[in-house]
């Protein structure tokens, strides 16, 4: 997602001050993603720049305020209709880490598993905490909290299923690595 | 300490056969604390569950709860310690179906020589407590598995009970049900000082405990909590 659209829906019921879409977007996420005024701004001077918003009004220090446009209008309705690809989201560097920690030799796999499990439970247990210290009006910030705590379960649930893989494969042969041998050193192999 | 179990090996069968359910485990559960135990199937959880409430006999080490060492006492002092500062819950829950919700929750504390007039009102309490008064007079199969739970945990926590130990307690119910279920342990806990160890595989619920041991193969291998020392734990194991 891109702060673009998060903006835009928030100005969608009325014209705000970049400052106060800073604070509403992070109520709304419950400051899992903070954002800097300089960002808000930068993003606003775009949307602006490609018709989705105009400058309404200014306060008396050349502030403005900003609405929202009919081809913002459009914009977000597509936003909120499209699904979010899962290819677009950053590559996975804990299933890069195991799947190198078994190429290579001399890693201990099972306990890169359970360190990063308990590592993983710890940030669950902190989420839980939050979710439970949430008041009981604020929908958007538990939203946000359940999605990563589902997050972080399923990342578990995924160690655990690899720590069964493991097991099961234990015992059986690895396939030789691969090697990538220079070539005056194959010629003394051969 | 409410719960101190040192050193605990719990060994089935001789010899060639032997099954090593626990290997030297030590684990303390503090007062107001809540425990949680995960591990694969097999790895030991239940086995620690039940030593822990005096329903099945250590090997080897000791089980302290309230100071008193399970492990010394007779038969008899160790039913006794079980009836008045140990509940249990479980995932079939055990409800006598023949009996209310009000009677289920009076039972441990009758059976203890409780009048059954001031039984009824220590369960009337308990059953306030988790919230379903409205159900004392209610059979078990007129209820919901939400609210047959929150009755075992009425009768798990009715007297004056200091150690609650729960055995997948949200296995059968779904997830809100379950979440609703681990509130109500966690509140337990916080507020009136009870010492809870939690047997779960559902990370989702674990995460309600102050902390989260994991056990494989009857060791306990790692911990999650308050006390950053998950990877020195996992050093001393290995």
């Amino acid at each position: 997602m891109s702060i673009k659209h998060g903006l835009l829906a928030l100005l969608q019921d009325n014209p705000k001050y970049g400052y106060q879409l800073r604070g509403e977007f992070e109520a709304a996420t419950g400051a899992t993603w903070p954002l800097n005024i300089g960002q808000v701004y930068t993003t606003l001077t775009r949307l602006e720049r490609d018709g989705l918003v105009r400058a309404a009004s200014s306060e008396g220090d050349g502030r403005s305020m900003y609405e929202i446009t009919d081809a913002g209008r459009d914009e977000l309705a597509k936003w909120f209709q499209t699904p979010v690809a899962r290819e677009s989201r950053p590559r996975d560097e804990l299933a890069i880490k195991l799947a190198l920690a078994l190429a290579v030799p001399g890693v201990d796999v099972s306990a890169v598993v359970q360190r990063q499990r308990m590592s993983t439970m710890q940030s669950l247990q902190e989420l839980t905490r939050q979710k439970r210290n949430s008041a009981e009006g604020e929908i958007s910030w538990q939203l946000v909290i359940e999605s990563m705590i589902f997050g972080a379960e399923a990342e578990i649930r995924w160690l655990d299923h690899c720590e069964a893989m493991l097991l099961r494969h234990r015992g059986k042969p690895r396939p030789a690595p691969q090697r990538y041998d220079v070539p005056d050193e194959q010629e003394t192999h051969s | 300490m409410i719960l101190d179990i040192r050193q605990l090996t719990r060994t089935h069968g001789q010899g060639e056969q032997a099954v090593h359910a626990l290997r030297g485990v030590d684990l303390a559960v503090a007062p107001g604390e809540l425990v949680a135990v995960m591990g694969p199937s097999g790895s030991g959880k239940s086995t620690l569950l039940t030593c822990a409430g005096g329903l099945d006999q250590p090997t080897a080490g000791e089980v302290l709860v309230d100071g008193n060492d399970l492990t010394t006492l007779s038969r008899n002092a160790v039913a006794a310690l079980r009836r008045r500062r140990i509940g249990y819950v479980f995932q079939d829950f055990n409800l006598i179906p023949a009996l209310t919700a009000a009677e289920n929750v009076a039972l441990p504390l009758e059976l203890d020589g409780t009048r059954s007039r001031a039984a009824r009102k220590y369960a009337v309490t308990a059953l306030q407590e988790v919230g379903i008064e409205e159900l004392a007079d209610r059979f078990p199969d007129d209820m919901s598995g939400g609210q047959r739970q929150r009755v075992a945990i009425a009768r798990a926590i009715v007297g004056e009970r200091r150690l609650l130990l729960a055995d997948e307690p949200t296995g059968a119910l779904d997830s809100d049900t379950g979440e609703a279920v681990l509130r109500l342990l966690r509140d337990r806990c916080d507020q009136h000082g009870i010492g809870g160890v939690l047997v779960t595989h559902d990370a989702r619920h674990a995460a309600w405990a102050d902390r989260v041991v994991y056990l494989r193969d009857g060791v306990l291998v790692g911990q999650a909590g308050p006390l950053p020392d998950a990877d020195a734990l996992l050093q001393e194991s290995r």
